[in-house]
């Protein structure tokens, strides 16, 4: 492979702290390099170069993802692409087929995406849907917030326990993160019931969502995983739930992170910053979050910003689901998984004239925007329950322009300027600073920030180039300019090769899919194994040979070894 | 000899994982754990005599046998030289050989459709329409305290379901297993399950959409006025109602009873309303007793492929969805449809006539392990190796749970999987070299 040099671009690369200065990149055999003598030269002068785009929390693929397909055919009749020699035939606006994911993502210069939810039992399907996903490398956040073996050892206090079966469970699904949503609530669902705070008892497991995250925050740091844990807080899309986000922020307050990283980030903030006391009253209170995450060292948030239009709403949160499907009528799917989570999916409508839309959407942008360090701030949409990911570019451009802000204002519901603060900030966010809550960010967040999400020496060959010109667009002014540019890159380079051009698919390549592969002491993982075998043998519908995911599913396997030995 | 543990029994929609089966000189000696159909198609991959074995041409009229790359060549002949092939069957393979399909359909610009179509469709359309509230099988096991089972009976069409994952088994909370639940037959005859149900409850043929929404009426509080609904009396029915909103986990688990008698995808819809409704009250789930090992399997590999969970044409470019239009004996009764690739099912036996006298005239390839009606009527016939017992590969339980298909011996000499024999065709569509015996299964 011959290497390639970007000549001249604007390079933003904030984990190098490079903001904006003209330089050349040069790539050889897929990595980024100091020099290269044979390559190809791209001409990048008037354009803005930025690491591969990560993506870090978006429900991509998997059982509840194809769930919301069959549920709407209606998708898939709109976002049509017919087979190209190089491209499959792709569909789907809200839930994209798995080919249009690839090809979606690639455009706009993303490289590198993690699901958000991946259900242990329906691993392989997950890992299915992964496999047929091109031009991206992979990982699955896995869930673990209602895992009966873990409510049992940390109920017991047995926390190496517990840590064992998670360094079991991640190589078993080849899962790569802790995943918590609705920490007891998904259990709880299993009688039709929730729970609706902090000390809420699980029922018959008689502990608490705040002694869940404590104990999976304390596993998590003890096996030292690249990632923190990555919570889905309780209480999700409820009028006033702001209050549950503040004290479950406060449960990991002491612990030290086992990495350079949060030790717990709160996902798509937006749906858990609400104040009011019904949905008359239905109000942000993004200022107060923001303020706690300002104030506080240990953690992030991802957005999980609202685009006005039709979406699905999906997540292993099934009591939520179920409550906004008897809000809206519309037609509901839930599936309730043995012994570990209970997602639901149902369609959802986010209109301009709706006062409880208008003050989501602006809730987003204000804690993007009150939060004043942009590594504390991911931007997601949560895809697609917020708004399909490729409405990213119109979020930057938000994001940018206090002017687009006000144009939007315009044409909400009034609720968006009586009832947020987004009408008084003015702040706007700088290349530097998107670069930051679209891959640095995440890749420091994910622990792979050595290869991903920057431009140093070393890492992976993984770049954006868009047609913008710093020194000529202000983006403040020109927002629809910046829409319309970070929608279709010049040039997305992944590993090496350039996969898109001018905004069109020019190859299709394979990525990598990494997983945990933890090491922890043997007498530890014994005794673990014989709590597995025994409530294998009792309570699971399948067989325990029968449950862990064969390397074959994976595009490029990639294990990342742990060695938590120590733990015992 | 060889003996195999945790191996899956590819045969129906229970997908039992835990069979054990030893294997001496090629041959599967014993089979454990499995029922009598599970047991007889283990058994059965011994049998060489009613295998197909070589590939076959139709010269002058006859089938005569073939060497694989001219059936390979003449199959990719057949379907490069329509304008609109349909491609049918595909519930009683592998995933991966699913996906081959659809890359195939589509490079054709042809119809793909699976068994779906003549089972479960209506429950399909049916979810397009009110969603779908369910679980995995192992929630029932350990929580479901009443069963009910509608227009089914397991103990023919899945005769381990009752053991494994419903009524026998000891659960979580139903330590006792049996005398912590409570089973209830709705049918319009008394089956075996009825027999050996805590209840029967006769409905009048045709007649299911009466019995839900009479049923729906009292759990959300009105009042029924009729002495009797579909031939049960009033106080059955509101008892039935009371019971399913006191149930701690209730379950109704429906077949094709109820999806293909009259009201068909309205009866699902109603159903599937039903529990909803219930959901306001208690816990409550709903599941489709699918048939074919893996016909789930394919809904799934086509909803993440293509969009959609059946009946695709890709005649535009692009997946088109329109059951009724694109639906295999629509596409057939027709006459649309000018070559088709049938595979792993038989449609002689089970299609309306007027289809089947459409596929006897047109050119196609029958894909199958065992010779069949419509391999006899086929102009090229290649046997594949069998999913489950001499290759891997992967299939979805009813509740969408997916696993890894087990490999116990070898299949016949000179025969392939279907993924291979799939792949072999689509690279001789696009007009690549012969893949040879090498390219072996990539997963
Ligand atoms: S119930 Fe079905 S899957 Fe289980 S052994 Fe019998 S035929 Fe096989
Ligand atoms: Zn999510």
């Amino acid at each position: 492979m011959s290497g390639l040099i970007l000549k001249n671009g604007y390079v933003y690369d904030p984990l190098n702290g490079i903001k904006g200065e003209k330089m050349d990149i040069c790539i050889e055999n897929g990595k980024i390099v100091e020099e290269v003598s044979d390559a190809k030269v791209i001409d990048c002068s008037g354009k803005v170069v930025m690491p591969g785009g990560v993506e870090i929390h978006s429900h991509l693929a998997g059982g509840k993802v194809n769930v919301g397909r069959m549920l709407r055919p209606e998708d898939h009749l709109k976002n049509v692409y017919p087979k190209t020699k190089l491209t499959r035939a792709a569909n789907g606006y809200s839930t994209p087929s798995t080919f249009l994911t690839g090809y979606l993502y690639a455009k706009l210069g993303y490289t590198t995406a993690f699901t958000a939810a991946l259900p242990p039992l329906m691993a392989r399907h997950t890992h299915e849907e992964l496999h047929d996903i091109p031009m991206l490398d992979k990982g699955a956040l896995t869930l673990m917030g209602n895992n009966w073996f873990i409510m049992r050892y940390l109920k017991r206090g047995d926390v190496e326990l517990a840590a064992a079966f998670v360094a079991w469970l991640l190589k078993a699904v080849k899962g790569y993160a802790i995943k918590v949503v609705n920490p007891g609530g998904g259990e709880a669902w299993g009688w039709g019931r929730d729970v609706r705070s902090l000390d809420d008892p699980v029922p018959h497991f008689d502990i608490t969502p705040r002694e869940i995250i404590s104990g999976l925050v304390k596993v998590n740091e003890m096996l030292a995983l690249p990632h923190s844990i990555h919570l889905h807080a309780n209480n999700l899309g409820r009028v006033g739930n702001f209050a549950t986000t503040l004290e479950t922020m406060q449960v990991p307050n002491g612990t030290k992170p086992a990495r350079e990283r949060q030790v717990l980030q709160l996902t798509h903030a937006q749906f858990h910053s609400y104040g009011g006391d019904s949905w008359k009253n239905f109000a942000s209170e993004a200022e107060s979050i923001a303020k706690a995450v300002n104030s506080n060292e240990n953690v992030i948030i991802d957005i999980g910003q609202v685009v006005f239009g039709d979406t699905t709403t999906m997540t292993a949160d099934g009591p939520m689901e179920y409550y906004l499907s008897s809000l809206t009528g519309l037609k509901w799917a839930n599936k309730n998984i043995e012994l570990e989570t209970s997602p639901g999916v149902t369609p959802f409508v986010y209109s301009k004239r709706s006062p409880v839309s208008a003050v989501q959407w602006a809730v987003g942008l204000e804690l993007a925007l009150h939060i004043n360090d942009a590594w504390k701030v991911l931007l997601t949409t949560d895809h697609p329950n917020g708004a399909p990911f490729f409405k990213y570019p119109t979020i930057i451009a938000w994001l940018m322009s206090s002017k687009y802000r006000e144009e939007t204002m315009k044409e909400v519901h009034s609720a968006a300027q009586k009832n947020t603060t987004l009408a008084t900030i003015d702040r706007e966010y700088d290349f530097y600073e998107i670069a930051t809550i679209t891959r640095a960010g995440q890749a420091k967040s994910l622990g792979i920030q050595e290869t991903k999400g920057h431009l140093g020496v070393g890492a992976d060959a993984d770049v954006a180039v868009y047609d913008i010109n710093p020194e000529e667009i202000d983006p403040s002014r020109d927002y629809k300019l910046i829409e319309e540019k970070f929608a279709r890159t010049s040039y997305t380079i992944k590993g090496g090769e350039i996969v898109v051009k001018d905004g069109e698919i020019v190859k299709v390549v394979q990525g990598k899919t990494l997983y945990i592969d933890a090491r922890v002491d043997e007498s530890l993982e014994r005794e673990v194994m014989r709590d597995i075998d025994y409530y294998f043998k009792r309570f699971y519908s399948v067989n325990l040979a029968n449950y862990p995911v064969q390397e074959v599913y994976l595009t490029n396997p990639t294990p990342v070894q742990i060695d938590a030995t120590n733990v015992r | 000899m060889q003996r195999y543990t945790d191996v899956i029994c590819s045969f129906c929609g229970t997908l039992c994982d835990d069979i054990e089966v030893v294997v001496e000189d090629n041959k599967i000696v014993d089979v454990k754990h499995a029922c009598r159909i599970g047991t007889a198609k283990f058994l059965a991959s011994n049998d060489y005599e009613h295998r197909l074995l070589k590939p076959m041409v139709r010269k002058n009229g006859k089938l005569v046998e073939v060497s694989l790359d001219e059936a390979i060549e003449e199959a990719a002949r057949i379907l490069k030289d329509a304008t609109k092939p349909l491609l049918y069957g595909w519930s009683s393979t592998s995933c991966e050989a699913h996906s081959v399909g659809v890359e195939l359909a589509e490079e054709l610009g042809g119809v793909i459709d699976n068994t779906t179509t003549v089972c479960h469709g209506p429950s399909v359309l049916a979810i397009h329409d009110a969603g779908y509230i369910s679980c995995t099988l192992g929630e029932v096991k350990n929580r479901a305290d009443l069963i009910i089972y509608w227009g089914a009976n397991p103990m023919h069409g899945h005769p381990r379901h009752l053991s494994r994952y419903s009524i026998f088994p000891r659960g979580y909370f139903r330590e006792r297993g049996q005398q912590d639940r409570e089973l209830i037959v709705i049918d319009v005859r008394k089956t075996d399950t009825a027999k050996i149900a805590n209840k029967f409850i006769k409905v009048n043929y045709g007649e299911d959409y009466e019995l839900i929404s009479a049923l729906r009426k009292v759990v959300n509080g009105g009042e029924l006025r009729e002495e009797s609904v579909a031939g049960v009396p009033r106080e059955e029915i509101i008892a039935l109602a009371e019971k399913m909103k006191n149930a701690q986990f209730g379950v109704l688990f429906f077949g094709m009873g109820l999806t293909q008698s009259y009201g068909r995808h309205r009866n699902i819809d109603n159903a599937i309303n039903l529990v909803r409704d219930l959901n306001a009250h208690t816990k409550f789930v709903i599941m489709a007793m699918r048939g074919h090992y893996n016909v789930t399997g394919f809904n799934e590999v086509l909803s993440w492929q293509a969009g959609f969970p059946y009946a695709v044409d890709f005649g535009r470019g692009y997946a088109w969805y329109n059951p009724g239009e694109t639906t295999a004996n629509d596409v057939l009764q027709r006459g649309e449809c000018d070559a088709a690739l049938i595979i792993a099912s038989d449609p002689v036996s089970h299609f309306p006539r007027k289809s089947i006298e459409h596929l006897a005239r047109i050119p196609f390839i029958a894909i199958d392990i065992h010779p069949t009606p419509t391999t006899q009527l086929a102009d090229v016939v290649i046997p594949s190796a069998i999913a489950g017992i001499e290759v891997e590969g992967t299939a979805y339980r009813m509740d969408a749970v997916p696993l890894r298909l087990r490999k116990v011996k070898e299949p016949p000499e000179g025969v392939l999987s279907d993924v291979e024999i799939l792949r072999r065709i689509l690279a001789r569509v696009r007009g690549e070299e012969a893949l040879t015996a090498k390219a072996e299964v990539a997963k």
